[in-house]
């Protein structure tokens, strides 16, 4: 099959394509704005059916597809940084209605200060709200990932909305070859969207989104949120052999690089774990035993699949690129809590890197390695750390200087 | 245009009710009464999408009052899911996914507090993209359901519990109540009105009139809250009647921009009556009779009145 070459927000506009989507609330913001610009284009020519629709916010948006979603319609939105945080609420909001659209958010640092290249922060925001989520490293990863979206968060045992994560610029604007199947293969593996649980039909009335009084029934909706989010992982691996049946492309919850025989692991998420995997290749080439965790479904997160990937490891050096401003990596937290109550389990070492967009360079990767090595080897664990280079602390004390705020 | 009213007397109102009694909002809630009024024109096909306020309570788990269908959104954006349901129905309907006659009214039902303040960018937006749909207002002229704090829509001179009579402002609320009417009439849609619990017959002409025009239809509804207002629940008639009757409340449309008033008293009673009758206004009666105050708020009325005379 040929393959085109795309970008990410162009990938991720075709898997809304190839899924039949009837609905498209959206607002601008970068560097989603592809997107919504490319779906906004089929609409008007008439190659995609349903409706295009320009909201007021990010906040109007995500209510209008939910609200959308909720009548019976199959719905995509997309958004980035800013605009998640602005639709925050009704994230969760919708959730609760267990409607299962697939949202694409495209990984922007959030203000301030306002910048426009990536980090995690905004995605993560999102991961308390019931949204599953997978976060992407290619372009052919991104439109694969919309089809599974749907596929899963349509399953009766899931039942709640998607959000598929991409890096700003680095894949958002990156061209990648992608085989863009046809749609008869995809109507193979995507039934059409016929929702028993959810919808507004005249003669059927029906109250969703209602109040309750009381914490048993509030926890009640809620847990059964927590509980079908679990499901999802199995979920996922029945659609995942199927996508690779259909397709030839598998996926897994989580991707394992050069792991089978290393002491020394990197856990990485999203686009950087390509420089992840370019360094191992590196350190593998000097004959260390290192290999890479990739992240991929991050909502629900899968525990066990990590812990039987890493507790019999030396050591493991989690990259988070995100911070929890006073606590830190939000992925290293998690992961340590997965493999908590394993007998024996490796040292783990927190390192925060490519805040901004901040490249993570070879070096900072061959610190990150010695780190974990010289921690396996002593069980003394250095707290979180920043990965900064020399030069960019240089560059960063004349920009200072500049702006005349340096102490003398 | 007269020989085309279909409600002339209260025989004309149907007898059928879509919400059913045995709510959980307050006894004499002027509101209520309004949205049952409206709900008979509108008829059972109708799916409200509810803004946060004291409304949100009439759907809790397992019970409903409506006929019909409900979806809670949130305080902001009610607007903005009428427009996700409105489409996503045409969408089902045109694919042949859903038949015609399982169609319905998409209604947003909101209060003061969402309609002016919070929501206003979703309804501006709803409005600008002629979105085919009801909005029903029922304003208590304070955020009723976290208890009677000032909105956008308090009136000069009410109190509220973030607005009270004291050192700073003897008057209470300082702020004069925005003009949401103008702010929609602004936006240029075929229908606006505003109705009374107590003019029944005007309100549901005025619904079945706006029935006609498709794209947004907007109604403000005089609601008075006895638990806010701070009067004995029996007086709800009595008090939207002296709204009427004092000339604080006009009752209009606006049919593609175009301002009519549909009851004009022959001759205005004095506000006095009219602010007498709650609590909210007590103070400026007692301890002393505030004369500047009053004067102000006659002010007010007479010149809303002064612009509609030629
Ligand atoms: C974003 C957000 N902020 C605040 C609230 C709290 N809240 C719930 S109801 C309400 C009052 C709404 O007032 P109004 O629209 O006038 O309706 P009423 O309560 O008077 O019926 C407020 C402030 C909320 N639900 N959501
Ligand atoms: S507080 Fe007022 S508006 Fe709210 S339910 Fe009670 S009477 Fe109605």
């Amino acid at each position: 099959m040929a393959k085109e070459l795309i970008t990410g927000n162009v990938a991720a506009a075709w898997g809304v394509r190839l899924a039949n989507v009837d609905y498209v609330p959206a607002f601008p913001i970068t560097p989603q704005t592809e997107i919504i610009e490319t779906l906004s284009q089929w609409f008007d020519d008439g190659i995609m059916n349903g409706k295009f629709v320009t909201m007021d916010s990010e906040h109007s948006m995500v209510t209008a597809a939910g609200a959308a979603s909720a009548t019976g319609a199959r719905v995509f939105t997309a958004t980035s940084s800013q605009g998640l945080l602005y639709a925050l609420e009704v994230l969760y909001t919708i959730a609760g209605w267990r409607v299962p659209l697939v949202m694409v958010n495209v990984s922007r640092a959030l203000a301030s200060p306002i910048t426009l290249e990536p980090d995690h922060n905004d995605i993560l925001s999102a991961r308390d709200s019931g949204f599953l989520q997978i976060h992407t490293e290619t372009c052919q990863e991104v439109m694969d990932s919309v089809l599974m979206a749907y596929r899963i968060a349509e399953d009766n045992k899931v039942l709640l909305p998607f959000l598929i994560n991409m890096d700003g610029y680095y894949l958002s604007f990156t061209r990648e070859p992608v085989e863009i199947p046809s749609r008869e293969k995809v109507k193979e593996f995507l039934p059409p969207y016929n929702p028993t649980h959810a919808f507004f039909h005249a003669s059927t009335p029906m109250s969703q989104g209602v109040a309750v009084l009381g914490g048993p029934t509030y926890s009640y909706f809620k847990y059964q949120m927590h509980m079908a989010s679990q499901n999802a992982i199995e979920v996922h691996n029945t659609a995942a052999d199927d996508f690779n049946l259909i397709f030839g492309r598998k996926y897994g919850v989580i991707e394992e690089y050069r792991m089978d025989d290393a002491d020394y692991v990197i856990v990485m998420s999203n686009t950087f774990a390509t420089k992840g995997k370019t360094a191992v290749d590196r350190f593998r080439d000097k004959g260390i035993k290192v290999g890479l965790l990739r992240l991929r479904l991050v909502r629900p997160f899968p525990g066990k699949e990590i812990t039987a990937a890493l507790k019999h490891r030396k050591g493991v050096a989690v990259i988070d690129q995100n911070i929890s401003v006073g606590s830190g990596g939000i992925f290293y937290n998690e992961i340590a809590s997965s493999l908590y109550n394993e007998t024996k389990r490796p040292v783990m070492l927190s390192f925060i890197g490519g805040l901004g967009g901040k490249d993570i360079s070879f070096i900072e990767f061959q610190k990150v390695l010695n780190d974990t090595i010289m921690a396996s080897e002593t069980g003394i664990v250095p707290a979180t750390q920043l990965l900064y280079t020399e030069s960019e602390w240089q560059q960063m004390k004349k920009l200072l200087e500049i702006a005349g705020k340096t102490r003398q | 245009m007269e020989s085309d009213t279909k409600y002339k007397r209260l025989k004309d109102l149907s007898r059928e009710e879509f919400i059913l009694p045995g709510t959980t909002v307050c006894g004499g809630c002027g509101g209520l009464e309004a949205l049952r009024l409206f709900h008979k024109v509108l008829g059972k096909n109708v799916v409200f999408v509810n803004a946060a306020g004291c409304f949100t309570l009439l759907a809790l788990f397992p019970y409903s009052p409506f006929r019909g269908s409900w979806l809670y959104t949130n305080m902001a954006s009610a607007p903005a899911g009428a427009q996700g349901v409105r489409d996503a129905l045409d969408i089902l309907i045109a694919s042949g996914r859903l038949k015609p006659e399982d169609d319905m009214k998409v209604v947003v039902l909101a209060g003061d507090g969402s309609t002016y303040d919070m929501a206003l960018s979703s309804t501006s937006g709803a409005i600008f993209r002629d979105l085919d749909f009801y909005y029903f207002c029922y304003d208590n002229e304070a955020y009723g359901n976290t208890g009677m704090q000032m909105s956008s829509a308090s009136p000069y001179g009410s109190m509220t519990t973030t607005s009270k009579p004291a050192h700073l402002s003897t008057a209470g609320t300082r702020s004069h109540k925005k003009d949401i009417f103008e702010i929609w009439r602004a936006h240029k849609p075929p229908y606006i009105a505003t109705i009374s619990p107590r003019h029944p017959v005007d309100l549901s002409e005025k619904v079945s009139r706006s029935m006609q025009y498709k794209g947004p239809k907007l109604f403000i509804a005089f609601s008075p809250c006895p638990t806010g207002w701070m009067y004995d629940p029996s007086l709800t008639v009595k008090i939207a009647r002296l709204a009427v009757d004092t000339g604080i409340w006009a009752l209009k449309e606006a049919i593609n921009g175009e301002v009519k008033h549909t009851y004009i008293p022959s001759k205005f009673k004095p506000v006095e009556e009219y602010l007498m009758t709650q609590g909210r206004f007590n103070h400026l009666f007692y301890p002393v009779r505030q004369d500047k105050i009053l004067e102000d708020i006659r002010e007010d009325i007479n010149s809303y009145w002064e612009q509609y005379k030629k």
